[in-house]
This record gives C-alpha cells, structure tokens and sequence, in this order.
C-alpha cells in the first residue's frame, strides 16, 4: 500500500517537473522568436534597393544607409584582422605550449576578467589609449583596436576550446614520426581545429559588429556623406546610428531605424549560419 | 608483378644485393642496450631498474598484467614521455652504443630512427596518402616522385598497399579500424625507422584484422627491430622471439622486470614461478 502511493506520487512529481521544463523551455523560443519576428514586422517595410545603396538624407530621417552599412562592414573586417591573429596565437601558445603553472593560471584569470569588463569601459580605455596617447585620432583603426581588445578572450576561448577537442592520439603520432611541436601544430593540430576557432570567434565578432559603447568615443561618426576611405578616417557604422537617430534627431524614422536593427541582426545571424553550415561541412570530414 | 611476401617467411629474400646490404648495415646498427632504467612519475616510482637488450632483426615483446609499466617503458625508447610531462627516466638507454637521454641527442633526430604504432588506430584526417608522405614530408623530402615510390613502398610493407592502391585520396576514416592500423604501419615504415614500437597494437581490432597485423609484423621484422607491447600471451609466444615479463607485485612498489628471455624458452620453461604463474593465466 505505501509503496503504491509514494510510486503515484513519485509519476507526478515526474509529470510536474517534465511539464515545468518544457514550459521554460518552450518560452525561451517563443521569445526569441518573438524579437525576431518583432524586428522583422517593424522594419521589413524599409528595406528596398535605395534603403541599402543610398546615402542618409535629411539628417537620416530618408534616404539610405550604404555609408552606414559599409562602416559596420570595415570596422568588423579591421576587427577581426587584429583579434584572429593575435588571438589564435596566444590561444595555440595557452594550450600547446605554456606549462600549467602560477603564470598561465594568472594567464587565464586575466583572460576571464577581460571578458567581464563592460564596453563602455573598452571604450573609455580605446579613447585615453589609441585615440589620445598613441595619437592614432577618432578613427576606423581606433575603434577596431579597442573592438579587438573586447573580441580578444573570445577568440582565445575559442582556440583553447577548439584545441582542447583534438585527440591526444593525433599529436602523439605527428611527434612520434620526427615531427617539432610547430610542425605537429602547423601541420596537424589547427587545420583540425580551423572549424572550431572560426565559429567561435565568428560569435565573438557577431558581438563586436553589434556594439555602440566602444565605438561611441573612438571614431563613429554620426553623418558621412561617404564610406571610410582609409584607416584613419572616421566612419557610420550600425549600432550608433540606430542610437544616434533616437536620441539626437527630432522626428526620427522608426520604420528606417527598425529597418537598419533589421539590417544589422540579418548581417550578424547570416554570418553565424555560414559559419555553422561551414563547420558542419568540416565536421562530417574530421570525425573522431 | 608484386611478390607477396609470405607470411613467417623467416629467410625473406631481398630484391637486390644493394638494398641487401644496406639493411645489414641499418640492422646491425640498431640495438637498444638498458642498463638499470627506472621511471617516475612526479614522485611516484612506476618503473624500477630493467636492464635487458633488445637485439637487431627480431621481435621483443613486452608483457605482463595492466599497469606494469609496459608501455611507460616502451615510450622511454622514442622519448615519448618527454611529452607527457613531469615524467622522470633515470638510468641508462643506448641506441647502437650512442646515449639517446643525453642532452646532445635531439628527441626528433631518435624519432625518426625509432617509430611507434599507437594501441588505437590514429591516422591524422587526411587522404591515405597525405598520412603515409607525412613524415617524409617531415624529412624535407618534396618531389613527387620520390612521395609515390615511398608511399608505395610503405603501403606494401605494411601490406595494405592492394587494398587502397585505387583511392590513395580516399580520407583515411574511410577505411576500417583495421585497414587504419595498418595504415599507420605505413605512415610509421615510410621514414625507414630502424626500430619500430607498437603499444598494443591489435588490441582495438578484430581477430581478422589481428591476424592481419600480426602477419605484418612478421614479414617486417627482416628490415626493422619491432619492440611490442601485448596484454595477448598467445600473441606474443606466436610473434616473437624474445620475451620480457614485467610485474607490479603491490601498488606501493614500482614495477620491475621478473624474467627476460627466448620466447619459446619462457613460455615451456620459465626460470621464475611468478613468470609461470602468469602464462598459465593464474593472474593478469
């Protein structure tokens, strides 16, 4: 009899929790589909063939957002030239190099606290830094350097991350045929990994694309007549100008500003998609 | 027209009197002399004071039950546990009469003299023949053609060569565990290594493809000093010629070696009772 009522009660809890679970989890997907869908609905409408090839009129309550678009493209790219390298190698010298010890915990500690710093500090620091200091000016370069510095723990968490999935068994085999711990890397262990690191650090660039802090005093401009024509010239990019329409022009075009957030989320999740359609091509090629 | 080596062909003719005496020459330089060897991890004592030889032209096997320190000892012949850190070798290993722990001898230099085949199957995700060339390309060697004669050259000697000759670009996770292995012999041979380790090399595979190693090693051992690692008593009695017993009697003292000896001689007439005890499968 007892053993009957505790199991009775025992199916329920199970029913209650499994009920509970899948409610949370089914909001946290209605959810997103509702922002995705509330951009869409808003902003849809602004898109057509002059929105993406004109320049902004009228202060950017008409007309376009191509210099806008181009800025958020430049700045990304300079992003990512400065933080992959830079970061895939510091990440490659953490995993396959540094002996575990007081120094690479320190490493790794201020890696994590990095990442926990808040943009605007980044873009405090890109300001006294690269903009004063280093003389470099309000500017493309400015900005993408102090984006850098954000992106960097992302990019080296991806490479560890990305590092730490090759088998033991495959380094082992490349030293043991004569190969230097560079040629076992070079040759073995990162074309393996490429998959890993460049989705990681493709998420991490996602977020750089999105930011308005850091680039709000190191070099986005809020009205250019024309894209960036070098490094040092300042630039539109997308997150400041949605930022820079609400707060600072009267009368400002919700359907053009929603249309440019539009722009932005479809720009970064397509990059993300490529990237996950990428590295699952790659996957069914290395398997272990 | 390929000629198949046959298997346990113990004379093994060779196709010329230049390549005959160059093995010569290769095998009677290549000879591992341990005098007193002990291995430490951290400072933990695993492995203490095995002084044996391992002689040119034969098959040595090591065995004895799990976590005897077998493989730890086979990784001290190619410096392998160099790479697995705060491991410590003491004593004395002499390839050829030359110290191979010395600070003048390059670990990468002894690797591509002394090979290794891995327990499980570890070909690098790259066409079969980009797995073979991988270490000649590591020797510098570039030109194609030299590339496809010692790809083909390997694949035989490590008799898979009839298997993948049509799809050498074929990825090598398409082949079978067993077919991977053996692609592995070949990655190994390619360099023309004069001693060859292998750590359990079957013991991820399936009796057919056992046997199939098993008759590599044995066609192999004309050209190159093969040092095994088995936990199969039977395989080891059928491969090879000398036989080394290792034993970790209680957790608090390291392991050492019991008995060294002709294979056959060991396995009908072991001068140890613990040796005896072992191949008639009372522990282990």
């Amino acid at each position: 009899m007892m053993l009957g009522s505790r199991r009775k009660q025992a199916r329920r809890a199970e029913m209650v929790a499994k009920l509970t679970l899948g409610a949370m989890a089914t909001l946290v997907v209605g959810l997103a589909l509702f922002i995705a869908g509330y951009i869409v609905y808003r902003g849809a409408g602004a898109i057509d063939w002059t929105f993406l090839s004109d320049i902004p009129k009228n202060r950017g309550r008409e007309g376009g957002i191509f210099p806008v678009i181009v800025g958020t493209f430049y700045l990304v790219a300079a992003t990512a030239l400065i933080a992959l390298p830079v970061g895939v190698l510091a990440g490659v010298y953490l995993s396959e190099y540094a002996k575990r010890g007081f120094g690479t915990r320190a490493i790794r500690l201020a890696i994590t606290n990095m990442a926990g710093v808040p943009s605007i500090v980044y873009g405090l620091f890109g300001l006294s830094a690269f903009v004063l200091l280093a003389g470099i000016g309000r500017s493309l370069i400015a900005a993408a350097l102090t984006l850098a510095c954000m992106t960097l723990p992302v990019v080296i968490t991806a490479t560890e991350e990305a590092l730490r999935q090759i088998p033991q068994d495959l380094r082992q085999a490349s030293l043991a045929l004569g190969a230097t711990r560079f040629r076992m890397i070079r040759t073995v262990v990162l074309p393996a990994a490429a998959p890993g690191i460049v989705t990681g650090s493709i998420l991490g660039l996602a977020r750089a694309a999105g930011e308005t802090a850091p680039i709000l005093f190191t070099g986005a401009a809020f009205q250019m007549r024309k894209v960036p024509d070098s490094p040092f010239s300042q630039f539109m990019a997308l997150p400041y100008h949605i930022y820079a329409q609400v707060t600072s022009v009267p009368g400002w075009s919700p359907q053009l500003v929603w249309g440019t957030a539009l722009v932005l989320v479809g720009g970064v999740s397509a990059a993300s998609v490529m990237a996950g359609i990428w590295r699952s091509a790659q996957r069914r090629k290395i398997k272990w | 027209m390929v000629t198949m080596i046959p298997a346990y062909n113990l004379t093994g003719s060779l196709p010329t009197l230049d390549d005959e005496d160059m093995t010569a020459q290769r095998i009677a330089d290549s000879r591992f002399t341990l005098e007193d060897v002990s291995v430490a991890y951290g400072r933990d004592q695993v492995v203490e004071g095995v002084s044996m030889q391992i002689p040119s032209q034969s098959v040595t096997a090591l065995i004895g039950p799990s976590g005897c320190g077998k493989s730890t000892l086979l990784r001290c012949l190619n410096r392998m546990n160099d790479e697995l850190g705060n491991v410590h070798v003491s004593g004395r290993i002499a390839l050829d009469g030359q110290d191979i722990m010395s600070k003048a001898m390059d670990p990468v230099d002894l690797r591509m003299r002394v090979g290794q085949v891995f327990q499980r199957p570890n070909p690098f995700p790259m066409s079969i023949y980009e797995n073979v060339a991988y270490g000649l390309r590591t020797q510098g060697i570039r030109g194609r053609h030299d590339l496809d004669a010692l790809v083909e050259e390997s694949l035989r000697g490590a008799a898979l060569w009839d298997e993948v000759k049509a799809s050498l670009k074929k990825h090598a996770f398409d082949l079978s565990g067993g077919q991977q292995q053996r692609l592995c012999i070949a990655r190994a041979l390619a360099t023309k290594p004069e001693v060859l380790l292998m750590d359990e090399p079957a013991s991820a595979l399936d009796p057919i493809s056992t046997q199939q190693i098993e008759d590599t090693i044995a066609a192999l051992k004309d050209s190159v000093t093969i040092v095994i690692v088995t936990h199969n008593m039977q395989q080891a009695a059928r491969i090879s010629d000398q036989t080394a017993f290792m034993l970790r009697e209680s957790l608090d003292r390291p392991a050492h070696l019991i008995e060294v000896g002709d294979t056959r001689q060991m396995f009908t007439n072991p001068h140890d009772s613990r040796t005896e005890s072992y191949i008639t499968g009372r522990f282990g």
